[in-house]
């Protein structure tokens, strides 16, 4: 058994309406002193209004090699991008 | 509700904020030597908020004395003798549990308090209250997680953990012994009487001294002298000689 902590992944919202975002990861024993560690490196400056924590090992995550099949086939595919249509003015920001 | 005297209101004062300010130099003394990166930060804040409260209670305390000094005066400025803060507070930090442990006795403690002056017949006093109990209430959710973590951790850590507990015990008795100037405020309806609050916290501290698998020691003996001023331990005048040779040596000195 290893005595490391476990890594977690730290997500933080800033203000509400915002979506969560990553923020960088720490060690802590469990779920709580994660939450609880997180608020003290990552929200000190009034950073946050809410925070997510999950365990790092629960994260599956893409691997560089894939980047072909996975990401370079959307790059010809300029249709894809909704840049062929006019957008009346009234319509403002979209 | 009844006037009280300017002495016994900064005798009060003194006793909040010397609590906090000897507690929070403590604590800042792990700065950079915590057994773990985020233990360190969660540390360290902790000293801050703990001094942020200093600010408060010594900054009123100084308006109520009246003679145009400042929180810093107060901090930097007086002799051993003129302290006012528990026992329990000025003592070496130990080992990373006697210092948890130490944490958890005083948040608990601090938390009951400011709870109940947050309807203080003071304005001053519920404001800084009200202001202070939010970061207590953090304080003692985290210490007291930490001391079950530990407790209920390996046989090693528990086995700190209960040392821990039983050699500061004799210092928990100092936080409930009322004298003429508790009772004064008391009567003035400006703070509670702290015997009165003995089995509040008691009731708290068991929650999760059991739930770390620790056993409360059974011992009603107490170290006095603190509170009072009448007797500090050696560790206090050591305190104040790191904490306050810049001003002596230098005095007036800002940066």
């Amino acid at each position: 058994m290893s005595n490391e902590w476990p890594l977690w992944e730290i997500f933080i919202r800033g203000q509400h309406g915002m979506s969560h975002r990553h923020v960088g990861s720490l060690h802590a024993p469990d779920a709580e002193m994660a939450v609880k560690n997180a608020r003290d490196v990552y929200t000190r400056r009034n950073e946050g209004v809410s925070i997510w924590v999950v365990e790092a090992r629960h994260i599956t995550a893409t691997t560089p090699g894939d980047k072909g099949p996975l990401f370079e086939p959307s790059e010809s595919k300029v249709y894809r991008h909704p840049t062929f249509y006019d957008i009346p003015d009234e319509v403002g920001h979209m | 509700m009844t006037d009280v005297s300017q002495d016994a209101l900064f005798e009060f004062l003194l006793r909040m904020g010397d609590n906090t300010l000897i507690l929070g130099h403590r604590v800042s003394e792990w700065c950079g030597h915590a057994p773990i990166l985020e233990e360190d930060i969660a540390l360290a804040n902790t000293a801050l908020d703990l001094l942020g409260q200093t600010q408060l209670w010594l900054g009123y305390a100084a308006e109520v004395q009246g003679e145009g000094k400042t929180a810093d005066d107060l901090a930097f400025l007086r002799d051993v003798w003129d302290f006012r803060n528990l026992l329990l507070v000025e003592l070496p930090n130990g080992d990373f549990a006697r210092t948890i442990m130490r944490q958890f006795l005083f948040d608990a403690f601090n938390s009951v308090v400011l709870g109940h002056l947050q309807t203080s017949g003071d304005e001053n006093i519920r404001a800084i209250a009200e202001k202070a109990s939010k970061e207590a209430a953090y304080h003692v959710e985290r210490s007291a997680d930490t001391v079950v973590g530990l407790g209920d951790g390996t046989r090693e850590s528990h086995d700190r953990m209960q040392g821990a507990l039983d050699f500061l015990w004799p210092y928990v008795g100092e936080m409930f012994a009322s004298d003429d100037n508790d009772r004064a405020l008391a009567e003035a309806g400006i703070a509670p009487d702290p015997a009165g609050l003995r089995d509040e916290y008691n009731a708290l501290i068991k929650r999760v001294i059991t739930k770390g698998t620790l056993t409360m020691p059974d011992s009603d003996f107490a170290h006095k002298g603190g509170r009072t001023g009448s007797m500090h331990t050696e560790h206090l005048g050591h305190i104040l000689c790191e904490m306050q040779w810049l001003q002596r040596a230098y005095p007036g000195c800002k940066w």
